[in-house]
């Protein structure tokens, strides 16, 4: 993997095809948590690290299990019929539910035992991302068009990591803006998410800007 | 098409059965011994994370709790029974303590004149940076009302006089509001004080006057009335010394320009139709 690639990602994640801006993904904890800097940064991290996670899992499944002939599908002799076809269409979307669900329960788990401190800082978060749309959307867009047999392994958890740290940064200058907004006198009606939806869109269309750099 | 939908169902099912096992062997392996009683104190504290304690969250309150590095009386908000509770569960003995409520110690709002026309932030905090915020008095409530944006159990809200109000039913003496107030005109007092001064001016009574319709002018009425000094005048401003009042209400009864708040008076219909700002010429 040469290190022109993986700049290419980065940026590509960070920017270019932002979760949050570019492809809105992740909205729900994204308005949700972004009325504080603390709770945003908590919430990006645990997105990242989750993402990053899922990733290489994911990576994993798909090119193990689902892909046709599959070493899983071709070990089975039952299954051998279906080998051929592989089961991307029928069961990528469930099968990913599955172990990124699995993956949050374990590290929850494994963070309990060992690492009480982070489990603390990261508490109800963690827990929450089980069913983030953009943990989901990161693994879909992993090993879905052209690019799976492309990136590979390495490249699909570079691809994690980015996309995470892109939500991170855009959680946090939301948190930023919000906690401006929060003296602001504004229309009972605008107040809380109306104004955050607005302003996402706002700096959605500043992200758009970025577009072509995608090269 | 059949066995596409049987192999599915088998490849899931493995992969499901699979993380499974893992989950459960996971979390024999990595079992955490809590403490179950953490678990029934955390049930019984209010849940509101207020942070009156000075801890972190009812959470971590329960856990010390336990743990005995802090009493189960840390908690000013939770209700006595559930108290006693947790100090059963503890092995603790029993206290018993005086139910609090946030009192506000200043009458002023629309009657206080300002002389500073503020448009900033839309915050006490904010205003007092800016010389003292908007009034003309020194010690009054700004009215911009921090402390009913800071109130946990959504205990006070604004009136239309301008200043925050304290619905005694939900106020559960937490202190919040005190901790926000930058000009200390909210404070956390036993719910038994029925009687208290309303005002903190230490300026004289003339320029009280001018400024306030409301406010102390130190005219030494209510001290006369009572001279066993339950009530005395220090620096222009009345005190009550609680440890000899008992609760007459006497001294609003002859207050000139209702600052003592008597609770049992204004529920009565007669003392409510006493003007505040009727009485303000005879003073001294």
């Amino acid at each position: 993997m040469s290190v022109e690639l993986i700049v290419q990602i980065a940026i590509l994640n960070l920017f270019v095809q932002n979760f949050v801006v570019a492809r809105f993904l992740g909205l729900c904890p994204f308005i949700g948590q972004s009325d504080d800097k603390s709770k945003a940064i908590g919430m990006g991290i645990a997105v990242t690290f989750v993402m990053t996670m899922a990733s290489f899992v994911t990576y994993l499944v798909y090119v193990y299990v689902l892909v046709p002939n599959s070493a899983f599908l071709t070990a089975i002799p039952f299954l051998r019929p279906i080998a051929d076809d592989g089961l991307v269409e029928v069961l990528r979307t469930a099968s990913y539910i599955l172990v990124i669900a699995s993956l949050v329960q374990f590290v929850e788990m494994f963070l309990r035992r060992y690492v009480p401190a982070l489990y603390r800082a990261m508490g109800i978060y963690l827990a929450l991302i089980t069913t983030n749309c953009a943990v989901m959307g990161g693994a879909l867009l992993n090993t879905s068009g052209d690019t799976p047999s492309e990136i590979g392994l390495v490249g699909a958890v570079l691809q994690g990591f980015f996309a995470g740290l892109g939500f991170t940064m855009v959680m946090l200058l939301m948190a930023g803006i919000r906690e401006r907004l929060r003296h602001l006198n504004l229309p009972r009606c605008m107040q809380g998410a109306p104004i955050a939806f607005l302003c996402t869109g706002l700096m959605s269309l500043a992200f758009l800007g970025f577009a072509g750099m995608a090269g | 098409m059949t066995t596409f939908a049987v192999g599915s169902l088998i490849v899931l099912g493995l992969l499901a059965l699979l993380l499974g096992t893992a989950l459960a062997l996971a979390s024999r392996v990595f079992q955490v011994d809590v403490d179950p009683r953490i678990e029934q104190v955390e049930e019984l504290l209010p849940g509101a994370n207020c942070g009156a304690c000075g801890l972190a969250g009812c959470a971590t309150a329960a856990e010390r709790m336990v743990t005995g590095d802090v009493s189960p009386h840390i908690c000013p908000v939770c209700s006595e029974e559930a108290r006693a509770e947790i100090s059963r569960l503890l092995g603790i003995a029993v206290e018993e303590r005086e139910p609090a409520v946030a009192r506000m110690l200043c009458g002023g709002g629309m009657g206080c004149k300002t002389n500073k026309d503020y448009r900033g932030v839309d915050d006490c905090r904010a205003a007092v940076l800016v010389h003292g915020g908007p009034k003309a008095c020194d010690y009054a409530c700004l009215g911009l009302g921090s402390c009913v944006d800071a109130c946990p159990f959504e205990a006070l809200f604004m009136g239309s006089d301008g200043l925050p109000h304290v619905i005694e039913e939900r106020c559960t003496g937490c202190g919040v509001c005190e901790r926000v107030c930058p000009t200390n005109v909210i404070k956390v007092m036993p719910k038994s004080r029925l009687i208290w001064v309303k005002c903190q001016s230490h300026d004289r009574g003339k320029v009280v006057n001018k400024i306030c319709q409301t406010g102390c002018i130190a005219c030494r009425k209510c001290e006369k009335e009572w001279p066993s000094d339950a009530i005395y005048g220090v620096n222009n401003l009345a005190v009550i010394d609680y440890e000899k009042c008992d609760l007459c209400g006497k001294c609003a009864e002859v207050c000139p320009r209702n600052t003592i708040v008597d609770l049992r008076a204004a529920a009565r219909p007669a003392a409510k139709e006493k003007q505040p700002a009727g009485a303000g010429s005879d003073n001294s």
